[in-house]
């Protein structure tokens, strides 16, 4: 049991991988450790445990990662998902410490799946933990333990207590009880605040109502809002969010990877109307998964309802709903609850449209479209005729927020006034924006995490011990 | 296979899994999954049976309970697999007997023993009976004598083997058609069932009640395996010098029967030893608690099939040959008798769903899962 009265070396708030890599660092380097986790322990490790893989820059085929991911090219794609939002030179040192990550995390017990089997095409980017997101915590709550990292569940992190720049204590809800407890450096690693609907109203309205929150319930965001009402620096855009379109059966929150759906791009997608109101067909689906959480966001209802016939079925990956069926259009526009008639001439326009043409190939852009829509659909544009048809309703879903703590390449927290605080430290989510301001790169949150996460616990357990 | 509450739990987490597929790394049922978007009771069956029960992908399941989905693999696999031995075992009315397996079990090894003992006390006068024979030639079969044991061993180990056979067929048919079965299919499968490499979460170990891996199960299960194979050996060798060389049982203790007997004896009561204490230590979650039962009782007949084996080896120059023997060879009667109505079956399906996997994966080298 974690002696609460005692003063850590290093206290780490959140429960998650960024979490975890600050807390057995932290412990490796010789410090005390405290980790507080908001969740119990059958709810812990945050986001983290819905996550499935890293990205890691690597020169030559290894174990898990076929070919070459280079720095330039890992620094390309991220410069183009954030369209610049990134700051370059932490950007390049997280890629950099990416490709030496593997050999630590083995020690720390996070097995990888061989190279072959990665379903997403994935296989030279991202490496796959064995078992996903939940047994790479796993791995690494047993590692903490044995190495004598003291961890407190159920206990929610209030208030770090500033003052000149530095943490002087921190008042946590250890089961429900207010208690005050103390520490010499304070890893703040305590996700975003996307769990946290009230803050998520003032910027999105009663359409928060039909969001659905990926991941855990937990990531309230508490500690971010502390810390930025006393004086730490933000960075990152406080109105947005990663959103991707999601089966709305989804349930609130922790529904994680199983309800996406892939439908979209072999679909006619309509809204409550019945009417389309975006290029389903625009680019491939990784890159566009994540423009159509906002798209349905501003759809009246929030609400959008993807529908193919039984040539586009077998091409997507199943959701975890069964998608609904029907043998007309008609009964389908009914069975969702969407005016049949409405639905027919939408979807009779859309066939009509379509230009006769070219093979189609599910696997490229291939060029077939419509001609005449507003929107068109510019790939993959089929007619919709060869019953039955399948339909899915889809809404909004929150993967995670931009709105950060700025930090520097020591994740040092820094300061409104620039300066660094002198023993708080962030990793992961918290301070993502920092590198990350817009868009996503599957696996690069992981990866943020993993390095910061060293980061932070190696330069904390420093500072406290000197 | 029937469409029970078992099953439709079954249809439902698969559907989960397919969604999301993070545990394809653990074993070959993942990978099977993923060929399907829909999933007969045949599928069900097929995949429970696949299942090696190693709890990896219950404890990385982010769905896991209290999750409001209550993903638990291990658990629903083994209800559909504890009802599958009941629908394809033969003859068909015999089906009941999966459901109080382990007071059946206990049952017919005490059945056995009886049998034995009475018949032979009735055989015997009790001065031969208790008397001392030495381990001269056909001293056992002073006490039982060799026609005896041989046309009731014959007979129940032969009707189990037609029964297992039956089983085997009704199961391979239920889960449906598949390709032609080729030699490197039948390698694939042999060398899974061998070295029981989906008992283990891709090569890590199995979680027997925490996040930790461990190869405890599989090891012990591998002497378990082996030491029964290498008693099954020992009889068989025995046979071949009575029958074909004619040197009658017993043997010197450095002797091929009598070493691999010993040998075998002792993995096999480590192995079995092991496996029960384990159940002491098991996280309860990812089990079925109505079929620990039948799962103890099979390994406690093992068990005592081992001891009364060596014991009978230890005094097999005394007077108390007569009742060791007669209690061992009771022992072997039960489990002969058991072996199609026991938990023994999950070898034959287990071994039949890992030769339909190798058929179905199309021969991909064997690094792939
Ligand atoms: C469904 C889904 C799939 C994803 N897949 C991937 C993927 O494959 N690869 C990838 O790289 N990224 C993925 N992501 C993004 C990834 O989850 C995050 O980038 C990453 O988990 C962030 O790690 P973290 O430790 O910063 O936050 P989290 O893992 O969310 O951890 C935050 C922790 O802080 C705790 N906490 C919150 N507030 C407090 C408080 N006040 N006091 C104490 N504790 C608190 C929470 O309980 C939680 O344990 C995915 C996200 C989702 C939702
Ligand atoms: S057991 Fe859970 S984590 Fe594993 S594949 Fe199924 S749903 Fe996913
Ligand atoms: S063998 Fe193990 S990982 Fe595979 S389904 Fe069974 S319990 Fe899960």
């Amino acid at each position: 049991m974690p002696d609460r009265t005692k003063t850590y070396d290093v206290l780490v708030a959140g429960g998650g991988n960024a979490a975890l890599c600050a807390a057995i660092t932290a412990r490796q380097a010789g410090a005390s450790v405290l980790l507080v986790e908001s969740a119990p322990k059958a709810f812990r490790g945050g986001n983290s445990r819905h996550t499935r893989n890293l990205r890691a820059m690597h020169d030559v085929p290894n174990e898990v990662l076929t070919d070459a991911y280079k720095e330039d090219e890992y620094w390309d794609d991220l410069l183009r998902v954030t369209g610049g939002q990134t700051d370059e030179s932490l950007a390049r040192m997280t890629i950099r410490a990416s490709s030496g990550l593997f050999g630590w995390m083995r020690d720390a017990g996070v097995r990888f799946q061989p190279s072959l089997t990665g379903t997403l095409n994935l296989g030279r980017t991202n490496a796959f933990f064995l078992g996903g997101g939940k047994a790479l915590v796993n791995a690494y709550y047993l590692t903490a333990e044995k190495l004598g990292v003291e961890i407190l569940y159920d206990t929610e992190v209030v208030s770090m207590n500033m003052d000149d720049g530095s943490v002087r204590s921190i008042d946590i809800t250890y089961k429900g009880f207010p208690e005050t407890v103390h520490a010499r450096c304070v890893v703040a690693s305590s996700g975003g605040f996307q769990a946290n609907l009230d803050w998520m109203r003032e910027y999105w309205g009663d359409a928060v109502d039909n969001f659905v929150i990926r991941g855990t319930p937990y990531n309230k965001g508490r500690v971010l809002k502390n810390l930025l009402s006393q004086g730490v620096a933000a960075i990152g855009d406080p109105t947005q969010c990663h959103a991707v379109a999601l089966d709305a059966r989804a349930p609130k929150f922790d529904g994680g990877i199983t309800t996406r759906l892939d439908s979209v791009p072999f679909s006619v997608v309509v809204n409550r109307n019945g009417d389309r109101f975006y290029d389903e067909g625009e680019d491939v689906w990784p890159k566009r998964y994540a423009i159509w959480g906002r798209l349905i966001a501003q759809q009246p209802g929030q609400i959008a309802y993807s529908i193919c016939d039984s040539k586009a079925f077998p091409l997507f990956m199943p959701s975890v709903f069964p998608a609904i069926k029907a043998n007309t259009l008609e009964e389908l526009a009914v069975k969702m609850k969407l005016d049949p008639t409405k639905v027919r001439e939408t979807i009779d326009g859309f066939n009509k449209a379509v230009k006769p043409g070219q093979v189609f190939d599910n696997l490229k852009l291939d060029g077939n479209a419509t001609a005449g829509l507003t929107p068109n659909k510019t790939n993959w544009a089929r007619a919709v005729d060869k019953p039955p048809f399948y339909g899915y309703p889809l809404r909004p879903g929150i993967t995670f927020t931009y709105l950060s703590v700025k930090v520097n390449d020591k994740a040092q927290v820094l300061m409104d006034n620039g300066q660094p605080s002198g023993n708080l430290f962030a990793s992961g989510e918290i301070m993502s924006g920092n590198i990350l301001g817009k868009g996503y790169l599957a696996g690069f949150g992981m990866t943020i995490g993993t390095v910061f996460g060293r980061i932070a616990g190696q330069e904390a357990a420093r500072r406290a011990r000197n | 296979m029937q469409e029970t509450d078992a099953v439709k739990n079954a249809r439902r987490e698969m559907e989960i899994c397919n969604a999301c597929r993070y545990c394809e790394g653990f074993c070959a049922v993942f990978p099977a999954v993923e060929l399907r978007r829909e999933f007969s009771a045949g599928d069900l069956s097929y995949l429970a049976n696949l299942c090696h029960g190693c709890r990896g992908c219950y404890y990385a399941c982010q769905y896991s309970p209290p999750h409001e989905w209550g993903i638990n693999v291990p658990r629903t696999l083994a209800e559909v697999r504890a009802e599958s031995y009941a629908e394809y075992a033969w003859p068909k009315p015999l089906a009941t007997v999966f459901e109080r397996n382990g007071t059946l079990v206990s049952l017919v090894a005490a059945l056995g023993i009886a049998v034995v003992l009475i018949l032979s006390m009735l055989l015997n006068s009790p001065g031969n009976f208790f008397g001392a024979h030495g381990t001269v030639p056909d001293s056992f079969y002073e006490v039982i004598p060799l026609w005896a044991m041989q046309i009731v061993g014959i007979a129940t180990f032969g009707y189990s083997l037609v029964a297992l056979w039956m089983g085997a067929r009704n199961f391979w048919r239920d889960a449906g058609p598949r390709d032609k079965v080729g030699p490197t299919a039948m390698a694939i499968a042999l060398w899974d069932v061998l070295t029981l490499k989906n008992l283990g979460g891709g090569g890590n170990g199995c979680n027997d009640n925490s996040e930790a891996f461990s190869m405890r199960r599989r090891y012990l299960h591998h002497a378990m395996f082996y030491g029964f194979m290498l008693c099954f050996a020992a009889t068989t060798v025995g046979f071949i010098y009575h029958a074909f060389l004619g040197w009658p049982a017993p043997y010197p203790f450095i002797s091929a029967p009598v070493l691999l007997g010993t040998v075998g004896g002792i993995l096999l009561l480590v192995g079995t030893v092991g496996l029960f204490a384990m159940k002491f230590v098991d996280d309860p979650m990812p089990n079925v608690r109505r079929l620990l039962g039948g799962d103890i009782a099979l390994l406690m007949l093992l068990a005592m099939i081992a001891l009364t084996g060596l014991v009978l080896l230890a005094v097999r120059a005394t007077g108390a040959m007569g009742l060791a023997m007669a209690i061992h060879l009771g022992f072997i009667l039960a489990f002969f008798l058991v072996l199609p109505y026991s938990k023994m079956v999950h070898g034959v399906y287990r071994s039949a769903a890992l030769l339909r996997r190798a058929v179905e994966r199309k021969m991909k080298p064997l690094g792939g899962e």
